[in-house]
């Protein structure tokens, strides 16, 4: 007879573990709970019973009334527990599914366009040109919508541990910043690194950490301005920053140091800046701020979400410092590894 | 000429990735399921064994990942480079492609189809 399946169907952080759920929230663990609780009324109102009832039937009536009761609620609260974390549990999946079975459509419709614009079907008219460019930019961005949830609903499915390994923050920013230079160079962007010397390395999960970088550098990037922005009366161009009349360039400065036992990264822009009335809402999910929606940025509004629980995750924490119109700095710290 | 076999199931993908492919000078042999990819990437004698093979991970009849085990599996397509094209991104499906023998691993949704062209170039001059 085989007893791995009995032990997994027994071992209750396992089955918790199906749910995705924090152990306290998990209708197994809830039911053991209860299973504690009602055994220890059974034993405290038979004692109870003993000593203030003198007939001992009504003190067993009592007792199998009490517990018949505490058995039905336990039932009652575990089942319905068992049904919303099966929903929390089908939500996520269904996502993950959907997610999928989306992306490939959208792929095949922008390499279409990609096609189309390439001209290798023909020559194609600048207002054609304009109305393919449209429909590569919505595709790009239901792509992006669609990889955040998609974060979201392995981060809240799976809870895996990340994958630790040693590497240099140093390096990973670098690669990155090689990676977005065509994307800020066509929003005139600059990008200045500083490290301290010396820095050692960390140990994280790199693909997790370069997707907190990748999504911190993306909007400096994109928030240092949109690709047209009205100010007052007006359009300006690709990367104009206007500021009280005042035209200034795109710049973005990384700063890497060690600080305490971790390691501080540092992005500041001198962008769109988050107003302060919306700065406490900027880490929630689908939240995107009003001057950015105003400005046509693209965003799903997920990004800072993936970045605040990812760093988490990592033993790290996360914040801002911003200023409407001047500019936004974010920074995260990370633990070193203790030896 | 090289030859690609191309293993997709999507036939919209098959036709728009085919002309990027014969823009750059490839030959292009198509398969819409796993059973038939692994039939024309072995083909009788005096056929033509693709070069490189472009494989999907979700197919009918047999999945990406079977397929490419018995690719590899088989003396006659185990030499053949295989650059997985899929839009399964979790970190168990890459390295488990990887394992099976996979040379190179790319998420469609991040690539355009220019620069899949360059990496399957790249593959083919390594190789």
């Amino acid at each position: 007879m085989e007893l791995k399946p009995i032990y997994k169907e027994l071992n209750i952080f396992s089955q918790c573990k199906r749910y995705g759920l924090p152990l306290w929230q998990c209708p197994q663990f809830l039911f053991v709970v209860m299973g504690i609780f009602t055994i220890a009324t059974i034993f405290t109102s038979y004692a109870l019973g003993a000593r203030y009832i003198s007939d001992p039937q009504i003190v067993i009536l009592l007792v199998f009334l009490i517990t018949a009761v505490l058995f039905i609620i336990s039932f009652i609260i575990t089942q319905s527990f068992e049904r919303l974390a099966e929903a929390s549990r089908m939500k996520s999946e269904f996502i993950n599914i959907i997610s999928h079975q989306l992306r490939s459509p959208l792929t095949n419709l922008r390499w279409a366009v990609d096609l189309l614009i390439s001209g290798d079907l023909g020559n194609i008219e600048e207002k054609q040109l304009e109305f393919f460019k449209i429909l590569k930019e919505n595709g790009s961005r239901m792509e992006e919508l669609i990889s955040d949830l998609l974060i979201i609903s392995r981060m809240e499915t799976e809870k895996t541990a990340p994958q630790k390994t040693e590497f240099s923050l140093e390096d990973l920013v670098n690669e990155l910043i090689s990676k977005a230079r065509a994307f800020a160079m066509s929003y005139n962007v600059e990008i200045k690194v500083e490290t301290a010397r010396n820095l050692p390395m960390l140990f994280g999960d790199v693909s997790q950490i370069e997707l907190v970088i990748e999504n911190l550098l993306d909007n400096a990037i994109k928030y240092i301005h949109p690709h047209t922005y009205s100010v007052g009366v007006g359009v300006h161009p690709v990367g104009d920053i206007v500021s009280n009349g005042v035209k200034r360039d795109g710049e973005i400065k990384i700063s890497i140091f060690k600080k305490d036992k971790n390691i501080y990264f540092e992005i500041k822009d001198n962008g769109l800046g988050i107003p302060k009335e919306d700065q406490k809402y900027i880490f929630q999910k689908f939240f995107r701020s009003e001057n950015a929606r105003r400005a046509q940025t693209q965003g799903s509004g997920l990004g800072l979400f993936i970045c605040k629980s990812t760093i988490e995750n990592n033993g790290g924490k996360i914040g801002f410092k911003s200023k409407e119109n001047k500019g936004s700095t974010f920074w995260f710290t990370l633990p070193l590894r203790n030896y | 000429m090289k030859t690609i076999l191309f293993i997709e199931d999507e036939s919209a993908l098959q036709r728009t990735f085919g002309e990027f492919l014969t823009k750059a000078n490839y030959d292009i042999i198509s398969a819409l399921d796993g059973e038939v990819g692994l039939k024309l990437a072995n083909p009788p004698a005096g056929g033509k064994k693709p070069d490189l093979i472009l494989l999907d991970l979700v197919l009918p009849k047999i999945n990406g990942f079977d397929v490419l085990m018995a690719l590899k599996e088989d003396r006659e397509t185990k030499n053949i480079p295989v650059i997985v094209l899929t839009n399964l991104e979790g970190i168990e499906d890459v390295n488990k492609a990887i394992e099976l023998g996979a040379t190179t691993y790319l998420v469609k949704v991040k690539y355009s189809p220019e620069e899949v062209v360059k990496k399957i170039e790249k593959v083919l001059i390594n190789e």
